[in-house]
């Protein structure tokens, strides 16, 4: 096992290498400039852009650059924002907590939503519930979050004024209410990601489910008697979840990357918005550093989903 | 007008003969802006008007939480390092100029004791230096009192190249020298007519020596007053988080009296201009949101029972369609649109004037503006009311059809005109925005009318106006026969606006497009109408040198304008924000108020 996982380990590090030099040529190649706010400035003489170009090393070639870059990544110096001078590793730990709390209670509402339904459909296929649930799981999988979002704003917010549609990280209250005021700013990002998610996630998990609930070793267990919930939960859902797993996992990175469109939307200063908005400025150190640390996290995850296989199959990890 | 009558004029209002509001309004009815007309004023001898101040509340705080929302959250707070509005903004909360530009265009003392003017003896004769007068007792926000010192130190770090600040420009040509602890003197190399520049509106922010005496230079990026102000503002500052939150407390020594009104004050950012006009116009949960780059179908709509309702604030930006003046299809020395060519179509003078006929103001401000525009002939736009006797603009295809057909265009079997076998094909080019391809349509099917074929590109805005110089799709490349889009007008001066279109400054392959004249017009009575305003000491002579620099840019058809465009703000019904189209929304923040 041990020896699996090191394997695994140093398969990443040449991905991860291979993977940043893309990132990196791919940025640098791309369109636009971290400083076109200022061409059109007619106070910023065309002096000042060269010598701020030159000082950011923008006019170095790219090779170089990159050097330049993986050797700072290796000492631990993420750089700095172009745009707000201000060193990146700063900027995305300031939005972290935000996103993992808004897009991880989206995950953890996904999973609670879509195992429990997943299973229960089927274990009864074509039941009515079924029906509901894959009907349901469909119109989710279909309406895309920018659309539900609008949807949830003009009925919660605007015609019901039920719940704020901007999120505020700096709620002016202690205690209970903050705690509170926290849930009911967050009530409708996490529903609109959530049942996003929860929706392919349920179609997901009745499949492997179905899928392993008619081999004959089930068939077996409950023909020496087990009740009906031991084999479901020991003897199909622990093979059933191998496929889920892997979904899960490698959809973890999302809850640190943030939900583009959820987090626009909602004004949710989270990654996925500080990664849109540098994009939008051509604020090409932070791109690199949230993309990067995206790929990290892929690839991190990977190995999880592979360790966990080993654990929930361990022929996996003799091969 | 003739320079005697303007000097009489100038006479009576010295004399209290006439008052200067009728003096200003007889100015803008001749085509001067009114900060010009109050700039000739001051320098004719006449003390600027203190506007009366329209802020009621008698004490200070009390006003509650003030929430701003900017759909481009502010990314930095050194105001000298602020490369948009939105930094220059936010920087604002906590930093202060001498003065500011109010509605009016005049000159609004924030920092300084008084307004510099020959009568108080803070202008030169000889226009080469002004003496600025510093309000006693005022403090930064950690005690410290602000003295001439520190706005030495502020012209000394920001005119270092190294330091690479973007209000260079501003401070780069001159010197500033204390003459004791509360009076500094700037003194300019040549005559300079605009004097308020330094030390006024968003790159005037002063900044304290003493945090940032050691970051000047190449440090000047590990300063941690970057990220934390602190500033002789109406409000301390709190948090920041970039490019999402900006928070700031009352400031309980601010040097104003009742001042500020509001007890905390929050700019978030981020989202767009649609539902932060949502959020403040429909459902209140924000005051004010900044510049509602939206329909105004869409923002009428809201406005219907809402909770908020728009404002607006007139300055001098232009949206208008730039005529290519060299041909972007003939390379020479791998340079297309080189000087070396001459647009094989537009370089006539009356086809140029027949577009100009087929741009239908009226309908792009009805479909798309709406209270947000103004029709105009002119490039240069002045406050509220500009109106030139020289230019006048028209939208008529049958009058541009005959000047076509003059000018040897025939319309061919295909209903396409064409000369010596080349057809009249144009490549209309802009940024992707909604507004601009709307009028892009208006103006290509009143061209088709008229038989001319208007091919339309829209470029991404983050390359259109990129200085990438390996990307042909740059508005100042210009590789399009005409193109569209808007220059704002950042003060109520024209010397920076006008002197872009100089011959010296054509873009070229030689400067990497970086010059800013991207038409490529080259004329040598508008360069010599420029050199000579630039160093006219007498105001009166100077406006007249600008004026004409407008009409030789509307003569020779250079650009059409298309709209002369509003500041457009969403703001609660209770609140009174006091806003200038000559400044940034947060210029005049200490005079926002809430009604009760």
């Amino acid at each position: 096992m041990s020896q699996y996982v090191l394997r695994r380990l140093l398969i990443a590090i040449p991905s991860l290498l291979g993977i940043s030099a893309v990132l990196f040529f791919v940025l640098a190649l791309a369109p636009g400039d971290p400083f076109s706010d200022l061409a059109t400035n007619p106070n910023v003489p065309p002096e000042v852009q060269a010598a701020l170009r030159a000082k950011f090393g923008l006019d170095d070639p790219i090779y170089l650059r990159y050097l330049h870059w993986l050797s700072a990544m290796a000492h631990g110096d993420w750089g700095f924002s172009f745009v707000s001078r201000m060193d990146v590793d700063k900027l995305i730990l300031q939005r972290l907590p935000t996103t993992l709390y808004v897009i991880g209670s989206a995950q953890i509402l996904a999973l609670l939503i879509a195992i429990p339904v997943g299973v229960y459909a089927a274990t009864r296929p074509y039941s009515l519930f079924d029906r509901i649930a894959n009907t349901l799981a469909f119109v989710g999988f279909s309406l895309p979050t920018f659309f539900t979002g609008i949807l949830f704003i003009l009925i919660f917010s605007v015609t019901l004024d039920w719940l704020p549609f901007v999120y505020t990280t700096d709620i002016k209250a202690t205690g209970i209410h903050y705690a509170l005021e926290m849930i009911r700013q967050a009530i409708m990002p996490v529903a609109v990601l959530g049942l996003f998610q929860a929706a392919s996630m349920t179609r997901f998990v009745r499949s492997a489910m179905l899928d392993v609930i008619r081999l004959d070793y089930v068939t077996t267990a409950r023909a020496k008697g087990l009740g009906q919930a031991k084999v479901i939960v020991k003897h199909v859902m622990r093979n059933a979840m191998i496929p889920v797993v892997t979904l899960i996992a490698l959809q973890l990175p999302a809850v640190f990357g943030g939900a583009i469109v959820t987090e626009q939307i909602f004004r949710i200063p989270g990654i996925g918005s500080l990664l849109i908005s540098s994009i939008l400025s051509n604020d090409t150190p932070v791109v690199m550093a949230v993309t990067f640390v995206f790929a990290c996290l892929v690839v991190l995850f990977n190995l999880v989903a592979d360790v966990l296989y080993g654990w929930l199959d361990p022929r996996i990890s003799l091969r | 007008m003739l320079d005697k009558e303007l000097r009489s004029m100038i006479g009576d209002v010295k004399d209290g003969r006439m008052d200067r509001r009728a003096f200003i309004q007889r100015l803008a009815a001749v085509g001067l802006t009114a900060p010009l007309a109050n700039q000739i004023l001051a320098i004719g001898g006449v003390a600027m008007a203190q506007s009366p101040s329209p802020y009621p509340p008698t004490k200070r705080g009390g006003g509650g939480p003030l929430k701003l929302l900017w759909w481009q959250g502010p990314t930095l707070l050194n105001p000298h390092f602020a490369t948009g509005t939105k930094d220059q903004d936010g920087s604002r909360l906590f930093y202060e100029p001498l003065a500011s530009w109010d509605a009016n265009g005049n000159l609004n003392p924030i920092l300084a004791a008084e307004i510099p003017s020959t009568a108080n003896g803070g202008l030169a004769a000889d226009g080469k230096s002004v003496t600025w007068k510093i309000k006693p007792g005022v403090k930064w926000h950690d005690g410290k009192l602000l003295t001439a010192d520190d706005f030495v130190f502020t012209w000394a770090y920001a005119s270092d190249p190294a330091t690479a600040a973007v209000s260079i420009s501003t401070y780069a040509d001159m010197t500033v020298e204390k003459v004791d602890d509360l009076t500094i003197r700037i003194l300019f190399k040549s005559p300079t007519p605009f004097w308020a520049n330094a030390f006024v509106g968003a790159y005037g922010c002063v900044i304290p020596k003493h945090l940032f005496a050691d970051y000047k230079g190449s440090k000047s990026r590990e300063a941690p007053a970057n990220l934390a102000p602190v500033g002789t503002g109406p409000y301390k500052f709190v948090e920041f988080k970039p490019g999402d939150l900006v928070r700031g407390a009352l400031n309980p020594d601010y040097h104003m009296p009742n001042r500020p009104h509001f007890d905390t004050i929050d700019m978030k950012g981020g989202g767009d201009a649609v539902s932060a006009a949502r959020a403040v116009i429909q459902t209140g949960e924000f005051d004010f949101a900044w510049n509602m780059q939206v329909e105004d179908d869409i923002l009428l709509r809201l406005e219907k029972g809402g909770k908020g309702k728009t404002v607006y604030a007139t300055g001098g930006d232009i949206e208008f369609i730039a005529i290519n003046f060299t041909d972007p299809n003939t390379e020479i020395d791998g340079e297309r649109s080189s000087m070396k060519t001459k647009h094989p179509i537009l370089s006539d003078p009356n086809v140029r004037k027949a577009l100009a006929l087929l741009v239908d103001r009226e309908s792009v401000k009805k479909a798309i503006y709406g209270r947000a525009g103004r029709t105009t002939a002119n490039y240069l736009n002045g406050p509220e009311k500009f109106v030139s006797k020289n230019t006048s603009w028209e939208f008529n295809i049958e009058k541009a059809s005959k000047m076509l057909d003059d000018a040897g265009w025939k319309v061919g079997a295909d209903g396409i005109r064409e000369k010596d076998g080349k057809k009249f094909k144009l490549l209309y080019q802009t940024s992707t925005n909604g507004p601009r391809q709307k009028t892009q349509a208006i103006v290509k099917q009143a061209c088709q009318k008229a038989g001319i074929e208007v091919e339309l590109k829209s470029v991404v805005a983050s390359v259109f106006f990129s200085s990438d110089v390996a990307n042909p799709d740059t508005y100042p490349k210009f590789y399009a026969d005409i193109e569209e889009f808007q220059i704002p007008m950042t003060q109520p001066d024209p010397a920076l606006h006008m002197r872009r279109y100089i011959s010296a400054n054509v873009a070229t392959k030689e400067n990497k497009w970086q010059g800013p004249n991207f038409p490529r017009y080259v004329n040598k009575d508008y360069d010599a109408a420029i050199a000579a305003a630039e160093t006219e000491t007498d105001p009166v002579k100077r406006a007249t040198l600008y004026i004409k620099c407008n009409d030789l840019l509307w003569q020779d058809t250079v650009f059409i304008p298309v709209m002369h465009r509003l500041k457009v703000e969403a703001a609660a019904n209770t609140l009174r924000p006091a806003l200038s189209g000559w400044a940034n929304e947060t210029d005049n923040i200490q005079d926002w108020y809430r009604e009760a």
